[in-house]
């Protein structure tokens, strides 16, 4: 992301509802025109984290800015910004022109005005011809269009999306991504978008604050993310890797020589690594290969083939190290040769696959 | 829902379970408003007692001023008395279904507890606080504001006063459970989309919360219209409600088809709210807590 002006910022911001931490002191900086998605498992605190932005909820603590300015107390309706809600929040008393003109006429705007732009929001979610129906005459994705029309015939700074998608079939959720994508590009408006499911979060956001326990794991872009995750939570949320645990057994500068059940490995190392400590290193399953002979590689383990798992364009394959330990193994099944089961194998791949992260898996969830 | 095998039969035996309550609306509802009718188109016979020849006299004795004169007094009354019940119901029932669900139990509790108690018995509590020696007289007079006792007994106002209290859980009730269904994220929704609190209500929350208030409406005006004993008691005989008319000829003159009469043009005025309410939207499983 090009790094434009800052158009939102949260400041030590903290939730409490009752005894229950929601939202556990958050810092977080948003440019303009950047599209950024909360993800994380439910009750991580991402919803709260957006009421709080839109004004529906009061922080127990820390400072919302928007452009610069304290927003904190701010009334809802005095925001510019607006929240295409979860279950859409149609009215169901209004039409659909109507329901898109809400904003307009809440601002006082002008039955002209009223009347060039409601349809224009028609025209660009698809939906001409359609003002007069009410929302229980329309399917779950042409609900889903007004609201976002209707957030947008206000022209926001911000946009907030919770979960917008959620609650439809994978193929209208593939193209309603897509179209969003597209409308956010095409407006410029700065998006902050909530969902569970990952693959929706890498495919459209430039930034992804991964969030557990009403705080921030790792604030990454999507590459960022899965590449070089900080840890063990963030690494395995996001696709699918084997957490293993290593020692450290000697560090010279930015290099860690790791044991891994016996073998030696080198990684890259980070700053808070001491020698003998005991680590945990990510390995993408898809990035592990599998050969039935040792390969000239500084990056490599050998262990028993377990298992073996033909799956269409993906095989599966279980190798035990000495140590107990596990690896899952995702190869391309194209021109395999596939060793027998039972007989050691090496399990080898780049140096920079390996990834050293934090383990945060016993932190309570 | 798909009228499949399993709802089918499930459809059928929900009929047959409400055969008796069908059965027992047609003797005790449908019968007594046969005979009611038949009794308004028949002549006063000797001693309480009814007959032929079949007559449409007794419509005619209706449309006299003295009649006119109570029917608009009726439904003037009863127009104030829904209109105030909505005006004082609607934010008590508003607020009991936003207080916590503890506070909400208490407040049901001192809505129903006068239930349990006589309607005549609450109806001489308030003769005795509207009366010239009465606690309100009383205190006014000892805060300066009034010199001599207030003539608030035996006027309409009393009567409205009364009604209004007599009818006002007919209208938190429905109110409170259309409030009590409110999707709150709708108000949110308005709120984020430029709209201040008292708008959104105005635009949101109180077209959502209509069936109720139409169904309020209903139920606070239809009994009005027919109640006698309240302003017999608060409005002695400056008040002549219809309910006032049908009592007095029944068990003073003693006049059994003019009774029944009156009962009928009563029993067409409320049909005709009724309608009005069913055109409006307004559906009988509002009307039901």
């Amino acid at each position: 992301m090009p790094q434009n002006k800052v158009l939102l910022s949260l400041r030590g911001l903290r939730k409490t509802f009752d005894t229950q931490e929601a939202v556990s002191g958050l810092d977080l900086d948003v440019y303009e025109g950047e599209f950024i998605t909360l993800l994380g498992p439910s009750g991580c605190g991402k919803t709260t984290t957006l009421r709080i932005i839109a004004g529906l909820e009061m922080p127990t603590a820390g400072r919302v800015f928007l452009d610069g300015e304290d927003i904190t107390r701010l009334a809802p309706e005095k925001r510019e910004v607006n929240t295409v809600f979860q279950n859409y929040a149609l009215f169901p008393h209004m039409n659909v022109w109507k329901n898109i003109a809400y904003g307009l006429r809440m601002r006082g705007a002008s039955r002209a005005e009223i009347d060039e732009k409601v349809p224009r929001m028609l025209e660009m979610v698809q939906l001409e011809g359609f003002g007069r129906r009410l929302p229980s005459q329309l399917s779950g994705g042409q609900r889903q269009r007004v609201a976002i029309a209707r957030s947008l015939i206000l022209s926001p700074k911000l946009l907030l999306l919770d979960e917008p998608l959620g609650a439809l079939d994978l193929q209208l959720r593939r193209q309603m991504q897509q179209e969003l994508k597209r409308m956010q590009r095409q407006l410029g408006i700065t998006f902050i978008y909530i969902t569970h499911d990952q693959e929706e979060a890498m495919t459209m956001s430039d930034r992804i604050a991964l969030m557990r326990d009403g705080r921030f794991v790792q604030l990454d872009t999507p590459k960022g993310l899965y590449e070089q995750p900080r840890t063990a939570f963030a690494a395995s949320f996001i696709g699918e890797t084997n957490l293993i645990s290593a020692t450290a057994s000697a560090v010279k500068d930015d290099e860690v020589l790791l044991d891994i059940s016996g073998f030696e490995v080198p990684c890259a190392c980070e700053d808070w690594i001491t020698p003998g400590e005991q680590l945990l290193i990510s390995l993408r399953a898809e990035r592990l290969r599998l050969a039935a002979q040792p390969v000239n590689t500084p990056c490599r383990v050998t262990g028993e083939l377990l298992e073996s798992q033909y799956a269409g364009s993906e095989r599966t394959s279980l190798v035990r190290l000495p140590d107990g330990q596990v690896l899952h193994v995702r190869s391309t099944t194209e021109g395999e040769q596939v060793p027998d089961k039972g007989s050691q194998v090496s399990v080898w791949w780049q140096q920079t696959t390996g990834v050293i992260v934090r383990d945060d898996r016993e932190e309570n969830q | 829902m798909k009228p499949d095998g399993v709802t089918g039969r499930f459809q059928r035996s929900r009929e047959a379970l409400a055969f008796p309550m069908i059965a027992y609306a047609a003797v005790f509802v449908g019968l007594s408003l046969l005979y009611v009718i038949g009794l308004s188109l028949m002549t006063r016979g000797e001693d309480f007692s009814a007959g032929v020849p079949y007559t449409l006299d007794n419509f005619a004795r209706i449309a006299s001023p003295l009649y006119l004169r109570s029917l608009l007094q009726s439904l003037r009354l009863a127009f104030f008395t829904a209109l105030f019940c909505l005006l004082l119901g609607y934010p008590f029932a508003y607020f009991m279904a936003k207080a916590s669900a503890r506070a909400r139990t208490w407040i049901m509790l001192l809505l129903i507890v006068p239930f349990w108690t006589n309607a005549l018995i609450r109806i001489y509590g308030w003769k005795i606080l509207f009366a010239a020696n009465g606690p309100i007289n009383a205190t006014l007079m000892a805060i300066g504001l009034i010199s001599r006792p207030l003539k608030l007994l035996y006027t309409e106002f009393a009567v409205q006063v009364g009604m209004v209290y007599a009818m006002i859980p007919f209208m938190v009730l429905p109110v409170y459970s259309a409030v009590e269904r409110m999707d709150w994220a709708m108000v949110e929704a308005s709120r984020d989309l430029g709209a201040s609190p008292a708008r959104a209500f105005l635009t949101v929350t109180l077209p959502m919360t209509l069936p109720g208030v139409l169904a309020g409406l209903v139920l606070t005006f239809i009994p009005s219209i027919g109640l006698f004993f309240l302003s017999d008691i608060l409005g002695g005989s400056n008040t002549m409600l219809w309910g006032n008319m049908v009592h007095n000829e029944l068990l003073k003159s003693r006049d059994l088809p003019f009774a029944a009469a009156l009962s009928v043009v009563l029993l067409a005025l409320t049909g005709m709210v009724i309608l009005i309410y069913r055109r409006m939207g307004g559906r009988a499983e509002n009307m039901v807590f």
